[in-house]
């Protein structure tokens, strides 16, 4: 499979389903592109399904297809591949690579389970941006007949708060749109702070859009739970000490990569929020804390 | 006095010395105990206590009662030797007459020990309490109760308990009681306290470099072999200092001694070359208390050899032995450092400021590296008296040409804005997450919290030891109070601080720094939290 197809192929999955997550549309692309591939090795095999996971994080440079596509490689090798013949070593690759397709699809569904229980009657929730992973959460808070308010952050420069907005007037759930500038200002009013994640790194902090650093700080100085909900897949092999530590590859959408000079003059489109600030992480392996997340990686990884 | 059988068992005063003759009689007998006799013999011994513990779980206490109550029906708190002396004939005899002709020898041991038993407890019932007779009798409880594994502390550092030193008094001299020597200076010296010491430390040892743990040694030592002897000099002089220097000097010494060794005729390679060694710690841990590292390098030395099987030839084994050492060295210390340098290059980016203290061979070796890679950053050591360590990386790195700043600690917060990272090395890494290196680490940690710098701990995995521990009191080490004293213009006014009685210097060697101060912790086997060190050792415990 030629990797234009691949992209193609991903950019169709990401069309005719937006309510899908990047990570998992990335793992169906190359799910195809295992079955499609004709090298005659192990070897080889492995080093077009990494050409094609780099080729993926190129178009789309979100921290989520990096850590989804590393885990997917992870898993279906992580077998015994001793069979003689390569086209049933394939076959076990591929029978797993499903398996992994079918786990994290449902991993949505369960982060909102363990979370809407954490959100009481009369509470008053803030929100950042636009994540589909709280959307599932304050759906099924909703569903269990439990009365909220939403406040959402404007989120600029892609105005993201505003369509989170929309969806959640769909669910009749009561939202109030706020500026960026007035997180400081609303703090005192809410009672807990959710947010979804594009990446969580091995320190247990979290990689998310701009602004989600300035309000974890304010939920700090406020005192006020700063909970973050996050899939499995998105549990990335990184450890930013600080802001700057963050590769740029994450930082900058793929199209400004390709196209700017100097990345000085653009402007960051996700921050890092550090572990001591977050209270919780609720993820499909559990809720964890901070310091968890570490222990969840050695496994995962080593 | 002479038992029923005639056999001469003389009353000694000394209950070790005792336990000597009556090991001395019974091996000294016309029919010697071979190999395999004797193999027979531990396999019985372990049969009868697998079946003591068997019978009864917990009242390990009333058992010793019972056993007590056995030989003499009352045990006043001061027994003459004479009687300690008459309950052991007496077992014999009974025992002896019970028993068939081949099982004599079983029983004999059995009565030996509980002989060595009765000794200690009544030596011990005059001079402590009930709760202390509690704590002793701890390790002769049954290991496979549901106990909580408490750390304590060990016996030598304990000092100021003198039941603890008793206890390690007496542990060292039944290690020379295992082997026959002649001479009666003691092989394992116990090295005594020099000056006064602050109150808060007053558990710890303080030797003074002037007196040399060698004084009291016998020449030739017959029992501590030469490169040990040499060893413990170096390390308690200071010549031989920083946890990876001392495991890899202690490891190259394990390997000559080994070289050395041969296999008494009647005993295994596997159990005695272990007993041989223990001395050996013994007398190192009195010229410098060991390192955390070392402690681990000692126990898999120990689980090394007693895993080689008995039928392997002499050669052979040792062969094995010296190979896996040098394995040892080559995967936790060499590699580690190659792998810990692979990850920390990557933390260090161009137009760098990286913050350094003392010397670490470690972070050194990771700074030479990033050089060579050609990554432009410049380095600010940080040095502390009275060891001045700071200034051996200082000379490291200028060598390689990398651009450096000295300063001392008391500087520390006017240097800080200009440092973007600072460095550490560790010489250990605590079970909850405490690191615990040279005095000055944790203040250094502080102040860049203060100041937002990220703090970056770089540790082999063989530094991890499952101790817990949340201040710098409570193990520790004192060094030579001496070196505090300076001298200006040929005058120095701390000269006689041991005449004026309420002064005292103290000079710690470690310190322990919180987990919330450290940003990460680099290991070869990747960056983790500083939380998660009870995973790896967890997982490393698992791999073993």
């Amino acid at each position: 499979m030629e990797f234009n197809v691949l992209v193609e192929y991903f950019r169709a999955q990401i069309r005719g389903d937006p309510d899908v997550a990047s990570a998992v549309a990335a793992i169906r692309s190359l799910l195809e592109f295992l079955r499609r591939d004709q090298s005659e090795t192990i070897l080889g095999l492995r080093e077009n399904m990494t050409q094609a996971i780099r080729r993926l994080e190129e178009t789309d440079s979100s921290v989520a297809v990096s850590s989804g596509g590393e885990l997917f490689l992870r898993f279906i090798s992580l077998t015994s591949l001793e069979h003689p013949d390569l086209s049933q070593c394939k076959n076990v690759m591929i029978e797993r690579g499903e398996l992994f397709l079918k786990k994290i699809s449902l991993s949505r569904g369960k982060v909102g389970k363990l979370c809407h229980t954490f959100i009481k009657d009369g509470a008053k929730i803030l929100t950042h941006s636009s994540s589909r992973v709280v959307l599932k959460v304050l759906e099924n808070a909703a569903a269990d007949n439990k009365r909220f308010t939403v406040y959402v952050t404007e989120s600029q420069p892609d105005s993201a708060g505003k369509r989170m907005a929309q969806k959640l007037r769909k669910l009749n759930i009561p939202v109030m749109v706020v500026l960026d500038a007035a997180v400081g200002y609303i703090m005192e009013k809410v009672d807990l702070v959710i947010v979804g994640a594009e990446g969580v790194v091995e320190s247990g902090g979290v990689i998310n859009k701009i602004g989600t650093y300035q309000m974890a700080v304010c939920s700090k100085a406020h005192n006020k739970p700063f909970y973050v909900v996050a899939e499995s897949f998105k549990f990335v092999r990184l450890y930013p000490l600080n802001q700057q530590d963050v590769p740029d590859r994450f930082k900058y959408t793929a199209d400004i990569l390709k196209t700017v000079k100097d990345l000085n003059q653009e402007h960051p489109m996700i921050d890092y929020t550090p572990p001591s600030l977050i209270t919780l992480l609720f993820t499909d392996l559990g809720v964890l804390t901070p310091s968890a997340v570490s222990d969840e990686l050695i496994k995962l990884y080593l | 006095m002479a038992d029923s059988d005639g056999r001469q068992v003389d009353g000694v005063n000394h209950a070790t010395g005792k336990i000597y003759r009556l090991k001395l009689f019974f091996n000294n007998e016309g029919k010697e105990l071979t190999k395999e006799e004797k193999q027979r013999l531990r396999k019985e011994k372990k049969q009868h206590k697998k079946n003591k513990k068997d019978d009864k779980g917990p009242p390990e206490k009333e058992k010793e009662k019972e056993k007590a109550s056995v030989p003499a029906p009352s045990k006043p708190a001061t027994q003459s030797p004479a009687h300690k002396a008459a309950p052991a004939p007496v077992h014999a005899s009974e025992s002896a007459a019970a028993a068939e002709k081949p099982a004599k020898s079983k029983a004999e041991l059995r009565a030996e020990r509980r002989a060595r038993q009765d000794s200690e407890r009544t030596s011990k019932q005059g001079k402590k309490e009930g709760g202390q007779q509690s704590a002793s009798s701890k390790p002769k409880a049954t290991p496979n109760e549901l106990q909580p594994v408490v750390k304590r502390l060990p016996e030598h550092v304990q000092v100021d308990d003198p039941a603890a030193l008793k206890k390690l008094a007496k542990k060292l001299e039944r290690q020379q009681v295992r082997q026959i020597h002649s001479c009666d200076l003691p092989i394992v010296p116990l090295r005594s306290d020099y000056g006064y010491k602050v109150s808060l430390f007053s558990h710890l040892h303080q030797y003074s470099r002037k007196s040399p743990p060698t004084l009291q040694i016998s020449i030739p030592a017959t029992v501590i072999h030469p490169s040990i002897v040499r060893l413990g000099l170096q390390y308690s002089q200071g010549i031989i200092a920083g946890s990876n220097a001392r495991s890899v000097a202690l490891l190259h010494t394990f390997k000559q001694v080994i070289q050395d060794y041969s296999t008494p005729p009647n005993e295994e390679l596997s159990r005695d070359l272990v007993n041989k060694l223990s001395p050996y710690i013994s007398f190192l841990s009195q010229c410098r208390p060991l390192s955390a590292s070392m402690g681990n390098a000692i126990k898999y030395i120990k689980k090394e050899i007693s895993n080689i099987p008995s039928q392997c030839k002499e050669e052979e084994a040792k062969g094995k032995l010296q190979a896996c050492i040098d394995s040892y060295i080559n995967e936790k210390i060499i590699l580690a450092s190659e792998a810990i340098s692979k990850y920390a290059i990557e933390k260090i980016s161009d137009g760098d400021v990286i913050l350094v203290y003392g010397c670490s061979s470690l972070v050194n070796h990771i700074l030479c590296k990033a050089f060579e890679k050609q990554r432009k950053f410049r380095v600010i050591v940080v040095d502390s008296r009275p060891r001045l360590e700071g200034r051996e990386a200082l000379r490291r790195l200028v060598k390689k040409g990398i651009r450096c700043t000295y300063v001392l600690i008391s500087a520390l917060s006017y240097i800080l804005p200009e440092v973007s990272k600072v460095f550490l090395g560790a010489h250990a890494l605590l079970a909850n997450g405490y690191v615990m290196s040279r005095v000055g680490t944790s203040q250094i940690a502080l102040v860049a919290k203060a100041y937002n710098v990220p703090v970056l701990v770089c540790c082999e995995t063989y530094k991890f030891c499952e101790r817990v521990q949340t201040d710098s009191f409570v193990s520790n080490e004192l060094d030579d109070p001496d070196d505090l004293i300076v001298t200006r213009n040929g005058k120095s006014h701390l000269e006689n601080w041991q005449t004026v009685k309420s002064l005292g210097l103290l000079n710690l060697v470690y310190d322990v720094t919180p987990p919330d101060f450290v940003d990460l912790v680099i290991t070869d086997l990747g960056m983790i939290p500083c939380t998660s060190v009870p995973v790896v050792l967890r997982v490393k415990n698992v791999d073993q």
